[in-house]
């Protein structure tokens, strides 16, 4: 098991990752923050990354979420990517705002 | 009133995105039995409990998400009948024709205002199980195997214009709104739980901006402890758990969330109230929503809200 250091571009925050799991699993090992946890499986999106520098292991993710060309562009799920050398990751995913329709106080408790 | 119409939800289709790691998942892991494959690669599999032939379908897509859902008619004459009505709604129906689905008959299907696709169907082939004919014991050996829950229950669907659903799955296809959710205005709804039967909810919405969501499909358990049982056997198999074991305010449902491999939210649920067409709906207001969902927590969760496929 090897492990690896993503580097988050927007904060500078370092995450050592091993190779046995995603980079999301490791993240959420570690009682980490950083990017959002939806199902961790490749399906809802909310955990969008696009790596800048570095090379992973990917397996299959939805194609609603990152498409062929994003996909050329370092675009992926964190939890379908595992690290294969030290990564320089920026977060793109956001947990989906639940009723953006709504404003006010209550918006902001119940946001991200 | 005796059950006439719309029936029960008969079956979903989800997509998936590595059909060997869902295989896994819906046959040994969540226990349902497989019942066959089609030429479409898509794999059919019902609960140990259910007398038909299907109730969840799979099909390998480069997305996750659900493909339809359809209800059991009682009769191909109210088939006929309610095809006529959601057409003189003004919803285009199409007919997809017997065998599309292995062992099912004709479907009619149409969008709803929501973007998904609901379809009615009349006939489906029933099997003889351990379960049915004379005599039949509580259970059986596959109710023991994998997280074995009964049926299929029901699914929590994402989309906008729900009070568009509401009035059509009210006044066309004879469901009644068992329960409500409502948001800061009081006015206006942002869930509404309907049944077409006196189960808590046959079918639910939650209004979000996007069409065509899945939030979860639910399968049924006999017991609060067999969700503990789900649980347990969830982590045993690293599933991906999203909340729970907990319990809702609305339904009153004891329950567990958690998602297939291709990241598709499912339940695990037992011990719902019952709703009858003259029953009042029953109202959660904004300052307990949190509440209404987790009746424990009492608070949102923003995972549990904002993810879906
Ligand atoms: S958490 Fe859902 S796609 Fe990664
Ligand atoms: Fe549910």
């Amino acid at each position: 098991m090897t492990s690896h250091t993503v580097c988050f571009v927007e904060t500078g925050e370092t995450l050592a990752c091993t190779d046995d799991r995603s980079l999301l699993a490791s993240m959420e090992r570690l009682g980490r923050k950083g990017i959002p946890v939806g199902c961790r499986n490749g399906g809802c999106g909310v955990c969008k990354v696009r790596v800048i520098a570095g090379t992973c292991e990917r397996r299959v993710m939805s194609r609603a979420h990152v498409s062929h060309d994003e996909e050329r562009d370092g675009y992926a799920l964190a939890c379908r990517i595992t690290p294969s050398s030290d990564l320089a990751v920026q977060v793109v995913g956001k947990m989906i705002r639940a009723f953006p329709e709504r404003t006010g106080a209550n918006a902001e408790k119940t946001g991200e | 009133m005796a059950m006439t119409g719309v029936l029960r939800p008969g079956h979903a289709c989800i997509r998936v995105l590595d059909m060997k790691e869902a295989t896994h998942f819906y046959g040994e892991v969540l226990g349902l039995i497989e019942t066959g494959r089609d030429s479409f690669g898509r794999v059919y599999y019902r609960a140990w409990d259910e007398i038909e032939h299907n109730s969840i379908i799979l099909r390998e897509a480069d997305s996750a998400g659900m493909d339809f859902m359809g209800f059991k008619v009682d009769s191909e004459a109210s088939l006929d009948r309610l095809e006529a009505d959601v057409r003189a709604y003004g919803i285009p129906t199409e007919r997809i024709p017997a065998g599309d689905l292995l062992q099912t008959g004709e479907r009619v299907r149409f969008q709803i205002p929501s973007g998904h696709q609901i379809e009615l169907y009349a006939e489906k082939a029933r099997l003889s199980t351990p379960q049915s004919g004379n005599n039949p014991p509580p259970w059986n050996p596959e109710a023991e195997r994998g997280i074995a829950p009964i049926r299929f229950d029901h699914a929590l669907l994402y989309g906008p214009d729900i009070e568009k659903v509401q009035d059509l799955f009210v006044n066309v296809l004879g469901f009644h709104t068992s329960e409500q959710i409502m948001l800061e205005d009081g006015k206006t709804q942002l869930a509404i739980f309907m049944a077409c039967s006196s189960k808590a909810h046959d079918i639910a919405f939650v209004r979000h901006e996007e069409p065509a969501k899945l939030h979860h499909v639910s399968f049924y358990m006999e017991s609060w402890e067999k969700v503990l049982r789900a649980a347990d056997l969830m982590s045993m198999h690293k599933i991906s758990i999203d909340m729970g074991p907990t319990r809702h305010g609305v339904t009153r449902g004891t329950t567990i969330y958690a998602f297939d491999p291709s990241g598709n939210r499912f339940e695990t649920f037992a011990g719902v109230q019952s709703s009858y067409p003259d029953h009042e709906t029953l109202t959660w207001t904004w300052d307990e929503v949190g509440t209404a969902v987790y009746y424990h927590d009492r608070q949102l969760n923003p995972a549990f809200l904002g993810v879906v496929t």
